[in-house]
């Protein structure tokens, strides 16, 4: 923006020519008008190429049963985060040893969209992408236009391990079902498995003389208990409640049922109106009433919180699996990290103390213009054999979608919690798919003019529930935006 | 010579008109050509739908309230940072006390230095300046509520970008503050060029501090004032109040929208819910804004040129 200076400092020179100082004049207030207004999205998206030079079929062998090409070349895009880098370039070199003669090209960034968005348009997409991050591409429209390739070869081939054995029986429970939109076909494979939940240091727990309560009236005896002490019951990321639903939903589960959570994915009338919301939003509403959430909470963003909450100030703080990861450098060594199942109402809840959410993180999709779909394919079932697979979970502190590999590794405290917070659920893992449906909706909506503005103190439970099932029917209405349905 | 004057003055703008229409005018055009359009960003698939997107937009609260915040930050930004800039820069050049000997204007004491001083901000990058007041509002352990409870105001612990009623002047204060020593610089390089014996007539003539600025430095100062708003009109409803805003606000863009801005809103739509037709549409909206704030500030701010 420098050139403005001068032109504002020209006016100043007394006497030039009138035609010259009007163009200045003009000019500079066009420049001046255009600068801001550029930065709407002005890429070309009319230009498709739809030529269809994919890669040829391989020989189908039992080690090669996607029938991969050996020659052609392989592109894999990873989303370069939380997660590093080197598990996947690990995977590379596995593939690259099994297709030797075939060239891969491997490369990591943070910035999916702005890289890939213009090779969608043009129909030039590479093989295998993770699309995670702040710049994830919206995958509710990637499937709606058909920019995906279905997955289930991949989920059908034998897998790496045991020819015998299907890939899709390999997984986790739920992994298959997240990458389904609409009808049978899979869209996308979540790499990673999140666990959310309660976040707690075990360590804090003890000091109280408390265990972890399993009803809402020992939730707020233990709040209660750490007050005296001076320390708060719960923190969350105030700028960022979509935090909450981590425990919250789960808990909606377990007092009402399975089928609150779907009804409320799906957008039906009045799903936010059944009285296990109620009890939750008020059970909530309580810990802020009683001032049970530490001062300020609502003005901290996720880091904020997630160190107020190591360095003791907090107990309690809705997440996911990946806090151990991302708050390291602030949780103290003797912290003991453990998460739980979300505190239930009481006893006569629908579904057993343990109901917990987990569900797939890292979204790994093909795209259906890709040149060689297979080589994609094949890429992610190198990945979801059992040595990728630990390799994964002991680089980056993080299970993933292949049900095990983690016997003969150490485990980190929250890992290791995690992994019994499972055990523990059983069957009893909820899936709540409003946030990766919905995005605008959960975050923005339900998430930060709902939840936030409650938990605040703002609005009251019912105030609450009335605004969030306006927004569900806004958008159930809305039909500028792809609805899903629970299968 | 008058002859071919135009000609002239045309064969030297082409290269850079034409770089302007390629990379200026040219993405305005399919923008506005998206925003009839139901494009998606994400695949290259779309087929017109009229003027859906605009019925569309007229029924969408959030744009109102964006639009509402943005026409907030046009008016009140310029105005406070301009009036602060005006007042820092004459007194860094002109409001000083006259003293034995020296000139007969001059800042005051330590001017050379608080111009330095308030230039600072300016160098930092505008994320950096968010991401470091996104600190000091921290409520629990931030600089603000630190220093109020270091001065024995314990019972004042605003949640800042936590609440709904001062988030948006918080977000307002930081952009104040990073773009003020901009505009003393500038001004105070167009006080500089107003000729000193102007100056010496007013303090013959008795004048004030007051009347001075009033009477002499604003009218001699107008056109770099006027300049001077519609850029800072701009800054706000631009770039900088996209970085200030996603950066620092709760979402981004509330609590509850409370601090939601177009540039945002366009942001959001494009490259978040995967509907970009819709966002160039409320870019559309935005380009009018811009245009109406820009005609308006050169309609009003008319005023003879005084040549000196």
């Amino acid at each position: 923006m420098g050139s403005h200076t001068e032109n504002i400092g020209s006016d100043k020179n007394g006497s030039v020519g009138v035609g010259r100082r009007d163009l200045i004049k003009r000019s500079a207030a066009l420049g001046l008008i255009s600068v801001p207004t550029m930065s709407f999205p002005s890429a070309c998206a009319s230009s498709g190429g739809g030529d269809e030079d994919k890669a040829k079929a391989g020989k189908k062998t039992a080690k090669n049963p996607l029938a991969v090409n050996e020659t052609a070349q392989m592109e894999f895009v990873l989303f370069d985060g939380g997660f590093g880098k080197e598990y996947a370039e690990d995977a590379v070199k596995i593939y690259e040893k099994s297709f030797p003669d075939a060239k891969v090209k491997f490369s990591a960034t943070q910035k999916i969209q702005s890289t890939l968005q213009p090779r969608f348009n043009q129909g030039t997409p590479p093989d295998l992408i993770d699309n995670s991050g702040a710049e994830q591409m919206d995958m509710g429209v990637l499937v709606g236009k058909k920019q995906l390739a279905d997955l289930t070869p991949l989920l059908d081939a034998a897998s790496y391990d045991d020819p015998n054995k299907k890939v899709r029986d390999t997984l986790r429970p739920g992994i298959v079902e997240m990458g389904q939109f609409d009808g049978d076909p899979v869209w996308i494979m979540y790499y990673a498995y999140t666990v959310y939940g309660v976040w707690y240091s075990q360590k804090a727990l003890d000091s109280l003389d408390a265990t972890y309560p399993e009803t809402w009236d020992q939730m707020l005896a233990v709040c209660e208990k750490a007050k005296k002490k001076g320390i708060a019951g719960w923190t969350y990321a105030g700028k960022y409640p979509y935090y909450l639903p981590f425990s919250l939903y789960p808990m909606i589960g377990k007092v009402g049922g399975r089928e609150v959570l779907d009804a409320i994915d799906n957008l039906e009338p009045n799903a936010w109106k059944h009285p296990a919301v109620k009890a939750c939003f008020d059970a909530y509403y309580e810990l802020f009433a009683k001032g049970y959430i530490l001062k300020g909470t609502p003005g901290l963003d996720h880091i904020q919180s997630q160190t107020a909450w190591a360095k003791g100030k907090a107990l309690f703080i809705p997440n996911g699996s990946w806090v151990e990861n991302e708050s390291a450098n602030v949780i103290p060594a003797d912290f003991d990290l453990a998460v739980s199942a979300p505190t239930g109402i009481d006893s006569s809840d629908k579904m057993p103390f343990g109901t917990i959410w987990a569900s797939g993180g890292e979204p790994f999709v093909v795209p259906a213009k890709a040149k060689n779909t297979a080589g994609g394919m094949e890429q992610l079932r190198i990945m979801l054999s059992e040595a990728s697979s630990k390799n994964f979970t002991s680089k980056v502190k993080s299970l993933t979608a292949y049900n095990g590999g983690t016997d003969g590794i150490t485990l980190t405290p929250g890992l290791k919690s995690g992994v019994a917070a499972l055990d523990k659920a059983g069957e009893n893992v909820v899936n709540p798919r409003l946030q990766d449906w919905y995005v605008q909706l959960q975050k923005e909506k339900i998430g930060v003019s709902g939840l936030g503005e409650m938990m605040a103190g703002r609005l009251t439970p019912a105030e609450a529930i009335k605004k969030i099932q306006g927004y569900a029917d806004e958008a159930a209405k809305d039909t500028s935006i792809k609805h899903y349905k629970h299968q | 010579m008058q002859h071919g004057k135009y000609r002239f003055i045309v064969g030297f703008l082409a290269l850079p008109l034409g770089l302007y229409a390629l990379f200026v005018v040219w993405p305005f055009i399919q923008s506005i050509y998206y925003s009839f359009t139901d494009w998606t960003g994400l695949s290259p698939e779309f087929k017109m739908v009229g003027l859906d997107n605009y019925r569309r937009m007229l029924d969408d609260e959030i744009f109102w309230k964006s639009l509402q915040h943005s026409l907030m930050f046009a008016v009140v930004l310029p105005l406070v940072t301009i009036s602060l800039a005006l007042f820092f820069a004459f007194m860094i050049n002109v409001g000083g006390r006259r003293r034995k000997g020296g000139p007969v204007i001059s800042g005051v004491r330590g001017s050379s230095f608080y111009k330095i001083v308030y230039f600072f901000p300016q160098v930092l990058s505008i994320a950096i300046v968010a991401l470091l007041f996104a600190f000091a509002y921290n409520p629990d352990s931030g600089a603000i509520n630190s220093f109020f409870r270091g001065i024995g105001l314990d019972g004042l612990q605003p949640l800042w970008l936590g609440d709904p009623d001062l988030a948006l002047w918080c977000v307002m204060a930081v952009l104040v503050w990073s773009t003020v020593g901009f505009f003393v610089v500038l001004f105070s390089a167009g006080m500089a060029s107003i000729p000193a014996d102007l100056y010496e007539a007013a303090l013959l003539d008795g004048a004030g501090r007051a009347a001075t600025f009033f009477r002499i430095t604003l009218p001699l100062l107008w056109d770099t004032v006027q300049s001077g708003w519609v850029y800072m009109g701009i800054l706000a409803l631009g770039a900088e109040s996209f970085a200030v805003v996603q950066i620092m606000t709760t979402g981004p863009g509330g609590p509850d929208y409370s601090t939601t801005v177009m540039v945002l809103y366009v942001y959001q739509k494009a490259f978040r819910d995967g509907q970009a037709a819709y966002a160039t549409t409320i870019g559309v909206a935005l380009l009018i804004v811009t245009l109406a704030f820009a005609a308006v500030v050169m309609r009003l701010g008319r005023r003879e040129r005084l040549e000196y």
